[in-house]
């Protein structure tokens, strides 16, 4: 499998100011692997997109709470006391954003478009400083994209190309944000021979790299 | 029963035979407990399932939208974030329900944020209330005694005028164009109670007991 590769050389994509899409929702379908090697590059000042803030212990959480996150792009931190601290204290930029515009703005990153128009968020903070597009008589929010430079995914069970499907519902952010970074790395739980083309949900030439998870989380 | 009870047992007659349904934390949650398996209600789960089944201990890669082990009932489907919130935002969803720090008369909803105190995020909660069909706010009446369901929203708005129904352990309150009608009260309760206990201005007709009850 020409993909797989080890501690060492997913420690060398690592830089410091690095963008980084995180997949997850509450750390289910999060890359711990990923997360913990990247803890171990000691690369800092991070921007984070991800779902939520995960936990102090798990998910992006680890990021947070060692200090290695200068921004973080998420629909929620409510699970992560430390990401509301440093948020209040103004170590940590935060930027919330709704759910469905979070995951808009990715597919639209990946998708080559210049923006999607949602009516989420208006009449509130959502829409302060925001451009608003009437288009048939509706007034909608312009929200920009969103784009990484490098997109873990976890979640997932490849093949010995680096197809992916993912279990259960690791799903979530995971395929769009495949689709939204320059370089991909894809913790997986197996290499199987053989995925059934039917079933794949991110097709391997989106996929940079794979390794295999040694934390489940 | 318990308040929390009432409330989840009343909102889940407002559930009608195929409706999908998104149900948020706390209160609202409880609902499906008091869902006949026959009417064919499906529950969805933001984080991507639909068809949404019971709490479950055992170790699953399968979670619901608070994060907690959960199952896919029979015919169910697991989805991506995109496709869950285009059945959000695409008008899919007939029944949102969720809770609320304050609800106001033009039917605005307050519910993700108390500046300088709590910063929890929104979620999905503003996708879910600008999209769904209808929205129903499922929360009790006050908060230690303070008013809920106020004249104008204080704390930064979940999404202005999208609130169709309210329901308390007190009562059941229509959000319509002309204002907030009291429809239903727990028999426990009068019509002078709900109206000491609110902030806002009632309309007040016809009130029955509280269905259910």
């Amino acid at each position: 499998m020409h993909k797989r590769i080890d501690k060492e050389k997913f420690i060398s994509l690592i830089k410091d100011g690095m963008t980084l899409m995180v997949g997850g929702f509450l750390t289910n379908g999060t890359p711990e692997t990923l997360i913990d090697w990247t803890l171990e590059s000691s690369k800092s000042n991070l921007t984070i997109i991800c779902n939520d803030g995960g936990y102090p212990d798990k998910g992006v959480g680890k990021l947070i709470q060692a200090g290695r996150v200068s921004k973080l792009i998420a629909s929620h931190i409510g699970t992560n006391p430390t990401a509301g601290e440093l948020m209040q204290s103004n170590q940590m930029e935060v930027i919330l954003v709704p759910q469905g515009t979070l995951a808009e703005q990715i597919r639209a990153g990946g998708a080559g478009l210049g923006g999607i128009l949602t009516e989420t968020g208006k009449g509130t903070v959502v829409e302060l400083n925001k451009k608003l597009i009437e288009v048939k008589g509706i007034t909608y929010l312009l929200e920009e994209p969103l784009k990484a430079d490098i997109a873990l995914i976890g979640g997932a069970i490849t093949d010995k190309y680096g197809n992916l499907r993912y279990v259960a519902t690791t799903r979530n952010f995971n395929p769009i944000m495949a689709l939204a970074a320059t370089t991909v790395v894809a913790e997986v739980y197996e290499i199987k021979d053989f995925l059934d083309p039917e079933i794949i949900i991110t097709p391997h030439p989106l996929v940079d790299y794979i390794v295999v998870g040694e934390n489940h989380g | 029963m318990d308040e929390k009870q009432v409330i989840a047992s009343r909102v889940a007659l407002e559930l009608k035979p195929g409706n999908l349904v998104n149900l948020g934390i706390g209160i609202p949650s409880m609902v499906s407990e008091y869902v006949n398996k026959d009417q064919e209600i499906t529950f969805q789960a933001e984080n991507g399932i639909i068809g949404l089944g019971p709490y479950l201990t055992e170790d699953t890669l399968t979670v619901n939208a608070s994060g907690l082990k959960a199952s896919i009932a029979e015919g169910g489907a697991f989805i991506d974030s995109l496709t869950s919130f285009s059945l959000i935002r695409g008008g899919h969803i007939d029944v949102t329900v969720l809770g609320a720090l304050e609800v106001d008369e033009d039917g605005s909803i307050a519910s993700w944020i108390i500046p300088g105190k709590k910063v929890p995020g929104m979620g999905g909660a503003m996708d879910l209330v600008m999209g769904s069909k209808k929205v129903i706010i499922a929360m009790t009446h006050s908060n230690r005694g303070k008013a809920k369901i106020v004249k104008k929203c204080s704390l930064p708005l979940t999404a202005f005028k999208q609130a169709n129904l309210i329901v308390t352990e007190m009562c059941v309150i229509e959000v319509c164009e002309e204002g907030l009608h009291l429809r239903e009260v727990h028999p426990e309760f009068s019509v002078e109670d709900v109206i000491h206990a609110t902030d806002a201005e009632l309309i007040i007709n016809e009130v029955l007991p509280m269905k259910g009850i």
